[in-house]
């Protein structure tokens, strides 16, 4: 006799994972949550090496314009450290890189976007790509050798003709090595960020708007300023400050090419400035106790500014990306 | 049973210029051409940089005149604007050229065979280039790229992993602190490495203390870049994966990962590529050597970017002539590995 086959047992319905997806969503959580960790742990570490320069110094550290430690004969060691001249170049360097990198970006993505054909605009993007691939000390030699003789003559036909304006003049024709150049070398190497992003943002403008001012009868260049412009302009504002940021932070391009002198120089001109990066390689190689963690402390100053300058432009950027959508 | 044989029809394009419209065109342009050279030999300006800038600006003037002749004011403006484009363009275009060709004959000169089997422990940068060689310096940036890609990768990919499969409470956040770090300046990632590895811990500067430094650069590119292909992952697959009663972790390891897996390896190569030119965190973190060091986690460790920047510093003709073939080494490694990644990347994502 054959026995009636008994009704399956209803199937547990639940939305409970399983231990392997409790495992995997642990694991997967716990890797995302890591670089907050090491972020976190790279402002604490810097912060506390420097500690006791910052309690030394005070708000003096980010004013004072000399590093200097001398030890007198009776073996007391005196510590005069401030970065003040340093941050004063870095930012006039930054500026110098942003004036001249910005358009000449801005320009080629506008090409890119609007203009180009399909195959030359494959090509670019390649290119593009490549140069934020280089290695900075390759820009470094490369702007030492090849950039630099032309900057210098640039330069002094800046100094011949628009002297009169105070940040083109300088105390003697001395071109070589000067800001001018190192915010020429910084120029080309932010011009890949802000290449991309700004194409990114360009590329988002609504097809519609652009297509209704084309129906209206506008030129294309008519159609970029009306509706391009005002739609992507923030967003290349965030472009440009996260060149900014990588232009804050170079450290190894800008020694090659710069004369670093402990002095504030506002004369872009003159041979003579510094960044505070490349001031950190400067002085590592004979810093030993207290000097050592000045240089921690100014890699802690450095780091501050750079988070705070790409956290203000990933918001921009992002802000401009959604409003598109 | 008859077939019509309907021969192709070739595609037109009817907005394309016909000769004759270009060739008014052309005219100006070699108009513009004789002109530049006119008013460089009569003027006390000189030099090719003259040349081109007059080329540049009697060309653009004369195209955009005669359109502003033949359509009216907004034409000139319109026609102004895409000269000055396309001249931005290629005023970006030019520095890489430039860079590489420096780069090829410079370095060219300094290669011969004994590069790579030699290192500097018995040579001096000053000696000619013949002497010693780079063989520490290759080693150092091979230990360096592999296990920093054993830390990254793994680190880069999990978390991109929970940027767009988990999208837990936090994701958001993440994603702004990726973007953070990855425009953490090298220099104070080898900084961090110093203060807090070389201080404390038994771990001295070794290629183990420059991968970890290196490491900080390269998780954010990781990151971002698998990120991106994971997204591009069609939705069906995960929803198939889960009506066929799998779990969250098979789905993932099963379907997305390998349905990604081109480009994910162009993630790690673009990766590779980001730091292996890195110097300014080595110079805090492996020590510089000149002799071959095949321990990663002791002794201090040479690598192809310090020794382009020693030679640099020094500042002799030989030790330039140094520089020079080392960072073309490097350029060589870079392209590469831009090249593998262009490939992998090109490729579509599979979706059978």
């Amino acid at each position: 006799m054959i026995e009636k086959p008994s009704a399956p047992a209803p199937r547990e319905i639940t939305t409970k994972p399983r231990l392997s997806d409790r495992i995997f969503r642990g694991t997967v959580t716990g890797f995302g949550m890591l670089s907050l960790v090491i972020l976190t742990l790279i402002g604490l570490f810097l912060a506390l090496r420097g500690f006791q320069t910052f309690r030394h110094e005070g708000f003096h550290f980010l004013t004072g314009v000399k590093w200097e430690s001398v030890t007198s004969e009776s073996g007391v060691i005196t510590n005069n450290f401030g970065v003040g001249a340093m941050l004063i170049g870095t930012v006039l360097i930054a500026t110098v890189a942003l004036v001249v990198g910005v358009p000449l970006s801005v320009l080629c993505a506008l090409y890119l976007t609007f203009y180009a054909p399909e195959r030359i605009k494959k090509i670019m993007v390649s290119v593009v790509d490549l140069m934020a691939a280089f290695p900075s000390i390759l820009y470094g030699l490369w702007g030492f050798f090849v950039l630099m003789p032309m900057v210098q003559y640039w330069a002094g036909l800046l100094f011949k003709y628009l002297r009169w304006i105070p940040v083109f003049n300088a105390p003697q024709p001395f071109f070589e090595r000067s800001p001018f150049v190192a915010g020429m070398v910084l120029a080309i190497m932010i011009i890949p960020i802000v290449t991309s992003v700004s194409r990114e943002i360009f590329a988002q403008t609504p097809l519609d708007r652009i297509q209704a001012a084309y129906a209206l009868g506008a030129t294309r260049w008519g159609m970029i300023k009306t509706v391009v412009f005002p739609f992507g302009s923030s967003g290349v504002v965030g472009g440009a400050m996260l060149g900014l940021g990588r232009a804050f932070g170079e450290t190894v391009a800008v020694f090659t090419v710069l004369n670093i002198v402990f002095k504030v120089n506002l004369h872009i001109l003159y041979g003579s400035g510094g960044n505070v990066a490349s001031m950190i390689i400067l002085k590592w190689g004979e810093a030993v106790g207290d000097e050592t963690k000045a240089l921690l402390a100014a890699g802690f100053i450095l780091f501050v500014l750079t988070l705070l300058v790409n956290m203000a432009a990933n918001t921009i950027v992002k802000r401009t990306m959604k409003s598109g959508k | 049973m008859t077939t019509t044989n309907i021969a192709p029809v070739a595609p037109t394009k009817p907005w394309a210029p016909t000769p004759a419209e270009v060739l008014p065109s052309i005219l100006l342009l070699i108009g513009a051409a004789v002109a530049t050279y006119v008013i460089v030999a009569i003027t006390p300006m000189k030099g090719k940089l003259a040349y081109a800038f007059l080329f540049f600006v009697l060309g653009t003037a004369f195209i955009a005149g005669r359109n502003g002749l033949l359509r009216g004011r907004s034409a000139l403006v319109d026609s102004l604007a895409s000269s000055i484009a396309f001249t931005g363009a290629a005023l970006v275009f030019l520095p890489v050229v430039s860079i590489l060709w420096t780069t090829v004959s410079n370095g060219v000169k300094g290669l011969h065979w004994t590069l790579f089997t030699e290192t500097m422990f018995t040579a001096s940068f000053s000696d000619p280039i013949s002497k010693g060689g780079l063989l520490h310096a290759l080693v150092g940036t091979l230990y360096l790229i592999f296990i920093s890609m054993v830390i990254s990768v793994p680190m880069g990919v999990l978390t991109a992993l929970y940027l767009t499969e988990i999208k837990g409470p936090g994701s958001g956040f993440i994603q702004f602190v990726v973007q953070a770090m990855s425009g953490v300046p090298s220099v104070v990632a080898g900084l961090f490495i110093f203060a807090s590895l070389i201080i404390a811990t038994p771990i001295k500067a070794s290629a183990i203390a420059g991968a970890f430094a290196l490491s900080i650069l390269m998780i954010p590119t990781v990151t971002r870049t698998s990120q991106e292909v994971l997204l591009l992952v069609p939705n069906d697959l995960r929803e198939a994966g889960q009506a066929l009663g799998a779990t969250q972790w098979k789905t993932v390891a099963t379907i997305v990962v390998p349905a990604a897996r081109n480009g994910l390896l162009t993630a790690v190569i673009l990766g590779v590529a980001r730091i292996a030119g890195e110097t300014a965190p080595l110079l805090f973190t492996i020590g510089g050597s000149d002799n071959l060091n095949w321990n990663p986690f002791k002794n201090y460790q040479g690598a192809l970017p310090v020794y382009v920047w020693k030679g640099l510093l020094l500042g002799t003709p030989e030790s330039i002539q140094r520089a020079w073939t080392g960072i073309l080494v490097l350029l060589v490694l870079v392209l590469v590995l831009f090249v593998l990644a262009r490939v992998f990347g090109g490729r579509r994502i599979k979706t059978k």
